[in-house]
């Protein structure tokens, strides 16, 4: 086992152009483009699908290398969590996905704290999750930027699909620190403090076009240009909200200042599915198992699927909670959505191709088509059976894990 | 979709479906895995006063006159769950003031009408160890509930020989009992603090037991019950995770002859054989990834199995709120994932714990006489998509999915059922 993991972390450190041509044969290959394929093939070549079709029309080319499985399905894509940021460890060297100095900091990257060799991503790699949104915890007004990686490398650089995602904003009681002076007490001032950096973001986004227009140089300031960016849409504002009115107030607030909005969470999100859908948010609903305390009191296991079958974009997440797991595994996660009320493709589709349509890299991930990156996940049966084991993940053509978990 | 506000805690105690615990009530037709004995493929399981009347092939077994019949083909039967190792019921136990506090009884803490009791039956468990927490060195005394209706700890209390109310104590070691003093500082003043304890426990129990009242010492409630640990009268529940921390259970154990069941035991795969040599049961707990702390780090879902390898005795539990006791059966999944034979899985649901709360000639299996506890599920107890229909305890529908407010319950989350506000967010860093 020792060898083999070292060969994995090898291999994994190579960059994806150096994988070899790879056949994937599977008794059921759910694409996630179209019904899933009896007998399927999936040809990987210089780290793209080069094919995909049944075994009797894709012909192997003989020599290349192919792994069998029961069930073949795209590599998972967590819609969000802070993997590499929130280690394995509940200590204070561990934990870098959440600053308290300050209720606003968006200018805090993800990409200057992602730890691409942390044992966790190994351990959820392991169950087939191939590429994360993670980034800054929910928790703060402002908590920090959001960063796209793919599950292997030894650098950031290797890593890394989408440097700045998005930004991460809380309303509500998770936002709320009463005993810490720099942070709201109350669920409106935290509202009031977020309102009041994108008005201040307004006014200097003015100030630096009458400064162009007077082909004065631009004033820097990592904050405000973050946030410009936000509210140019160029990055969507990603705001945690689990109680209805605070879910509300986002939506009161994307109005205001007209913001592309993901809501995040949304533990009550089935209260006011009328209003979602209304202002047609995209939904990164909270893990299915998600701890139902505090604010999220009132969330039920079957709200993936409530909220998938109203017709919403909805994505699955395996999340960040401040105790144990310290992750939760978005396999497990998808199980349950798919246990508590939704079909098995319905399912699967919420940590693929709808997540990757969410996070806007469905071009590159999400479902096995010809063009997209060669990332699948093998199993010897059912994905989704807590008894059933993920047999190997594929990142662009590696086999980047081939332990039986 | 439900209105989660609308329910009240009269749920938990109103059920609709509750049958009368003198009832003759025969279930036929399901699939019965009964934890001791073959699996019966399509069984009738007959309930009379609370007991186990009878249990065995449909074909062979004739439903008894009387007996009010309910069609349950197509379902799988399975003894009530039992859990060594929970918390629920808002459970409190010893304060800050000492590391050690025998006197501490966790019964004169949990409120039995918390909906956190209706969602351990919502996931089959009947019988329940409520355990304080693990920031001391031994944080009370715990209790064994049935989980029968009931408004008071009394009515759920299950009862020594003797009318007393039964339970263990709660031991730790490791990280989480040590603070600042007058806590400990270290592994070794931890045991050496325990060890001083148990020793003042073995001097006063010879000196109350002199000949001569005079010199008899004042009762210690403390004291009083640490004896009864020496004496095996209470099981030790000892909450450990480190490979050495174990053996150092294992130690004191012997030194003191005392009782115990290891708890969680994250590193069991490293020691498994040192555990098995010294026949003390473990108690598991699964969570969905390793660490948290330093000495969770190693934890395996190959724990299980590797105990079992070694011929010791395994069973799990929840540590709700850390695991969800609604997705108990989930735990022993997992860990058939990681090896452990079916058979297993189930047995350290049911019988195995049912033996380590001295309880396993009463519960933990389907075998005539013993308590009329069980759970109709819809399939394979280890299938994700497997969900608990209804619960039984000592005869008595506590839990029934069909009904809206226990489907509620089984759904979602804490707020359910809830009369009052939830409690929030307790500073748990480093637990």
């Amino acid at each position: 086992m020792k060898m083999l993991g070292l060969w994995i972390a090898l291999a994994s450190s190579a960059p994806s152009a150096w994988g070899q041509d790879l056949a994937v044969r599977g008794r059921i290959v759910h694409t996630q483009a179209g019904a899933p394929l009896e007998d399927g093939v999936v040809l990987v070549a210089a780290g793209k699908i080069a094919a995909v079709g049944k075994a009797s029309v894709v012909k192997i080319p003989s020599g290349v290398t192919t792994l069998e499985a029961a069930v073949v399905i795209p590599g998972l894509i967590d819609a969000h969590c802070s993997l590499g940021l929130a280690g394995a460890l509940n200590y204070a060297h561990d934990r870098d996905e959440l600053e308290r100095s300050s209720a606003v900091q968006p200018e805090l990257r993800a990409i200057d704290a992602y730890d691409p060799r942390a044992d966790l991503i190994e351990w959820v790699r392991g169950f087939g999750v191939t590429t994360v949104h993670t980034g800054h915890a929910p928790g703060a007004v402002i908590s920090g930027q959001t960063m796209i990686a793919k599950l292997h490398g030894n650098t950031l650089d290797q890593a890394v699909l989408q440097p700045l995602a998005m930004v991460a904003a809380t309303l509500g009681e998770g936002a709320v620190h009463e005993e810490e002076k720099s942070q709201p007490g109350t669920r409106a001032k935290a509202a009031a403090l977020l309102r009041e950096e994108l008005v201040k973001t307004q006014a200097w986004v003015e100030k630096q076009q009458q400064a162009a227009a007077e082909q004065k140089p631009a004033e820097r300031d990592l904050r405000r240009e973050v946030l410009a960016k936000v509210l140019a849409g160029e990055v969507p504002l990603l705001v945690t909200a689990q109680r209805a009115q605070d879910i509300a107030t986002a939506l009161r607030l994307q109005r205001e200042f007209g913001f592309r909005l993901v809501l995040d969470g949304a533990a009550e999100g089935y209260r006011i599915l009328d209003e979602l859908r209304e202002a047609d948010v995209p939904v990164i609903v909270h893990p299915t198992m998600f701890r139902a305390v505090g604010e999220a009191e009132n969330l039920s296991l079957e709200t993936p699927g409530t909220l998938k079958k109203a017709g919403l974009r909805v994505a699955l997440q395996s999340g960040y909670e401040s105790y144990v797991p310290r992750t939760r595994v978005l396999l497990f996660e998808a199980a349950e959505a798919a246990a508590y009320g939704l079909a098995f493709e319905d399912a699967l589709a919420l940590v693929t191709i709808d997540a990757a349509r969410l996070l806007g890299i469905d071009a590159r991930v999400g479902s096995l088509e010809v063009g997209k990156d060669g990332d699948l996940a093998l199993y010897d049966g059912d994905p989704f059976e807590y008894t059933t084991h993920c047999i190997g993940v594929v990142i662009e053509g590696v086999v980047v894990s081939s332990e039986k978990r | 979709m439900p209105n989660l506000f609308a329910l009240l805690a009269t749920v938990l105690f109103a059920q609709s479906g509750a049958e009368r615990a003198g009832a003759t009530v025969a279930l036929v037709g399901a699939r019965i895995l009964p934890a001791a004995g073959a699996v019966i493929e399509s069984g009738i399981l007959v309930v009379h006063e609370g007991v186990i009347a009878h249990v065995g092939p449909l074909d062979s077994t004739p439903v008894p006159a009387g007996a009010e019949v309910r069609d349950v083909s197509g379902r799988v039967i399975v003894p009530g769950l039992v859990d060594t190792h929970s918390h629920i019921g808002a459970v409190e136990g010893g304060d800050r003031s000492e590391p050690i506090q025998p006197s501490v009884r966790v019964l004169d803490s949990i409120d039995v009408l918390d909906p956190s009791l209706q969602r351990a039956r919502a996931g089959g468990v009947t019988t329940v160890n409520i355990m304080p927490g693990s920031g001391h060195l031994l944080s009370g005394q715990t209790v064994y509930l049935k989980l029968r209706p009931g408004n008071t700890i009394e009515e759920l209390a299950v009862r020594n020989e003797g009318g007393s109310i039964a339970g263990g104590i709660k031991m730790a070691n490791g990280t989480n009992s040590r603070r600042d003093p007058p806590f400990p500082g270290t592994r070794a003043k931890s045991a050496a603090l325990v060890r001083a304890r148990y020793v003042a426990a073995q001097e006063y129990a010879k000196k109350r037991a002199d000949p001569d009242p005079e010199k008899r010492p004042e009762r210690d409630l403390g004291l009083e019950t640490l004896v009864e640990a020496l004496e095996g009268k209470r099981v030790v529940h000892h909450h450990t995770h480190r490979h050495d921390d174990v053996l150092t259970v294992l130690r004191l154990r012997e030194e003191f002859g005392l009782r115990v069941v290891l708890h969680h035991v994250s590193d069991a795969w490293k020691v498994a054989d040192e555990i098995a040599r010294a026949k003390v049961p473990s108690s598991l707990i699964v969570i969905d990834s390793p660490g948290g702390k330093l000495e969770a780090r190693d934890m395996r879902w190959e724990n299980a199995r590797a105990l079992v390898e070694a011929g010791a005795e395994v069973a799990f539990h929840t540590d709700d709120w850390i695991t969800d006791s609604r997705l108990f059966l989930r735990s022993a999944a997992l860990a058939v994932r990681a090896g452990l034979a079916r058979e297993k899985a189930l047995e350290a649901l049911t019988l195995a714990p049912a033996r380590m709360l001295d309880l396993g000639e009463r519960v933990g299996s389907l075998e005539v006489g013993k308590d009329a506890d069980f759970v109709v599920l819809d399939g394979d107890p280890f299938s994700v998509y497997t969900h608990v229909q209804e619960t039984w305890v000592e005869g008595v529908r506590v839990f029934d999915r069909s009904d809206p407010k226990d489907h509620l319950i089984a759904v979602g989350g804490w707020g359910a059922g809830s009369p009052s506000a939830p409690r929030c967010c307790e500073e748990e860093e480093d637990r």
